[in-house]
């Protein structure tokens, strides 16, 4: 094999910082959180049987399994809220304008990303760094499903608690004429999380296959690894 | 003519003497109410004074679509001056169930109390409305029961719902509904609307929600839905003695079991306690003697809305409609699942065959890159 045939193959990569600190920091907090949230529910949605002949008062393992659902709701909560935050102060990849579609073209894009990698009907490429159009709005609609989930859980625990940030939700029953429907919410809700983590998994790893840009390991350091052709169509089209 | 000044009324404390209370018997109630109202001990006082010195309070009760379940809860309430006092005093202007007077006598009754006392009457309700087939599956003296709740609201200073009927419509609103029985609430506005929901409520409690208006001359305070606070505020499983089971992980898995035996916590057997609010688990019932969890039976909730309607009494998670009779919502989700799990493994497969071509250069140039390495 001589010099010039390895030369026409290989790309030329550029190191794009794309993940901030506290995105990632977000992000596999908000991935744990949700880890222990759902095993947790699970347990207390329907708890294991047990028999004992010892008394209750030496056990406590279900009041614990309530305390950490309840301590990775608080954690889970303010991370969200920080990563709202950064929506608005973060770098472009990180704005709140990757989620939520302002014009035409966010649609238009995101049809783009469907037929590349969903049904593989074109060849077209979206030239996307950060989340691509599909991703970032998927990403909206999760921040729907958190929100759901905090009004939702904390409206469920409000009652329970002195503390005046819980009670901050004691209006949500209201809103579905009690906890029965709110419990039930809250349950269906967590089926969103489940399928949604399954999706993502799965995506990041065909990304990561297909574009051979270190999707996976940009959520530990930061960058993605981008070929010059793309990075510089990417620059012509945020000239646009 | 000169009319009597309002002082001159009896009042409810000379009334009870006459029935021959003594003032201790007296100041034992007080007590007792201000206890159940969630006051300091100078409440006791308050109510006391307010007794003391207030003429009894203009009432008109009405039953429409209801089985009495709550005005026998309340002649039942546990001190007996309750149904003295507020039932035979308070209610006499009109009462279906305890009037003496029936017929034209009573509908006069009632004419004559919303007239004198036009804005000061209390209005009870007991009992849904329908509004299916123009209202005639409840009519009294000839007249729709909306017609009459529309009358007798116009002149009321506050309307009490007593009862799950009143507050969220009970049983007979259950799907479908076939009478259209509809809640006080969504028919009555702008009055106050006090929301005392239960199948039937705590005689106690109706009795605390009458003696707050009399004592302090203004509707207790209410949360989001419009239930006292003082007596809604909790879960029956806050309050629940079994609650240290819950807390232990132990429950009872069927009723026959040996955890049932031992009394521990009735969650996995459908117990709505945890999303059910009510006083049960500390004033119980019949003089404090019992309530549903404490006689072996999980709560079924009687005091929140649609409570018929939410699923199975004795299973946790309610059956979901439109994916077959046995479905929840963890089997809807293992469903969702498997599909989604497969059409991700054929999305893979499909990957492999219409990105070969990409995935294929990226590999050469990967290994031709490591080529290089080694040739050197």
């Amino acid at each position: 094999m001589n010099a010039s045939s390895i030369h026409s193959k290989a790309h030329l990569l550029r190191r794009v910082f794309v993940w901030e600190l506290p995105v990632r920091v977000y992000h596999w907090l908000n991935a744990l959180c949700i880890l222990v949230l759902i095993g947790t529910g699970f347990i207390i949605g329907d708890p294991p049987a047990i028999l004992s002949g010892k008394e209750a008062s030496s056990f406590f393992w279900f009041g614990t399994v309530r305390f950490l659902h309840f301590t990775a709701a608080y954690i889970f909560f303010f991370n969200f809220a920080i990563r709202i935050y950064w929506g608005f102060v973060g770098n472009k990849y990180a704005d709140w304008k990757n989620f939520i579609p302002t014009n035409k073209k966010y649609f238009k894009d995101m049809w783009a990303v469907l037929k590349t990698d969903i049904f593989m009907t074109a060849k077209v490429n979206h030239h996307s760094i950060g989340h691509n159009r599909l991703a970032g709005f998927i990403y909206f609609l999760t921040f729907l499903a958190f929100a759901l989930q905090c009004l939702t859980g904390f409206g469920l625990y409000a009652a329970t608690s002195n503390w005046w940030f819980p009670n901050l939700f004691s209006w949500v029953p209201t809103l579905f004429g009690g906890d029965f429907l709110m419990r039930e919410v809250h349950h269906w809700a967590m089926w969103f999380f489940i399928l949604f983590a399954v999706v993502h998994v799965y995506l990041v790893f065909y990304h990561d296959y297909v574009e051979g840009e270190g999707e996976m390991s940009s959520m530990a350091g930061g960058w993605k690894f981008i070929e010059e052709e793309k990075f510089k169509k990417s620059q012509e089209e945020d000239k646009k | 003519m000169i009319t009597e000044p309002q002082t001159k009324k009896t009042t409810y404390f000379e009334e009870l003497q006459e029935r021959g209370y003594s003032r201790r018997d007296f100041m034992k109630f007080c007590t007792m109410m201000a206890a159940y109202l969630g006051l300091q001990s100078s409440g006791a006082a308050q109510v006391a004074k307010a007794l003391e010195t207030k003429s009894r309070l203009p009432v008109i009760w009405l039953h429409f679509q209801e089985c009495t379940c709550c005005s026998e809860s309340f002649i039942r309430s546990s001190h007996p001056i309750v149904a003295d006092i507020i039932l035979d005093k308070l209610s006499l202007d009109y009462s279906e169930t305890l009037m003496a007077a029936s017929g034209a006598q009573a509908e006069e009754a009632m004419q004559r109390t919303m007239k004198e006392h036009h804005g000061e009457y209390v209005l009870c309700v007991e009992g849904s409305v329908p509004y299916g087939a123009d209202g005639v599956y409840c009519m009294i003296g000839g007249k729709t029961s909306l017609d009459i709740l529309k009358e007798a609201a116009e002149g009321a200073k506050a309307v009490i719902c007593w009862g799950s009927c009143a507050s969220n419509g009970c049983v007979q609103s259950a799907k479908p509904n076939p009478t259209q029985a509809t809640p006080i609430h969504k028919i009555i506005k702008g009055k106050p609307i006090i929301k005392v929901p239960g199948c039937p409520p705590i005689g106690e409690v109706m009795a605390g929600v009458l003696v707050h208006i009399l004592t302090f001359g203004a509707i207790p305070e209410l949360d989001g839905i419009g239930r006292p606070k003082a007596f809604y505020s909790k879960r029956v499983h806050d309050s629940c003695y079994r609650r240290p089971y819950y807390d232990a992980g132990l429950f009872v898995e069927t009723f026959d079991d040996e955890n049932a035996k031992r009394g521990y916590c009735l969650y996995k057997v459908g117990c709505k306690g945890p999303s059910t609010y009510n006083a049960c688990g500390i004033m119980k019932w019949n003089n404090g003697t019992s309530y549903p969890i404490q006689s072996g039976h999980g709560c079924f909730g009687c005091s929140e809305e649609k409570f018929w309607d939410n699923g199975p009494i004795y299973e946790r998670m309610p059956n979901v409609s439109g994916f077959g009779i046995e479905s929840t919502a963890d089997k809807v989700g293992m469903v969702a699942l498997g599909v989604t799990a497969a059409g991700l493994a054929a999305h893979a497969v499909a990957t492999n065959l219409r990105k070969h071509k990409i995935v294929e250069s990226l590999i050469e140039e990967g290994k031709q890159s490591e080529q290089e390495l080694e040739n050197n």
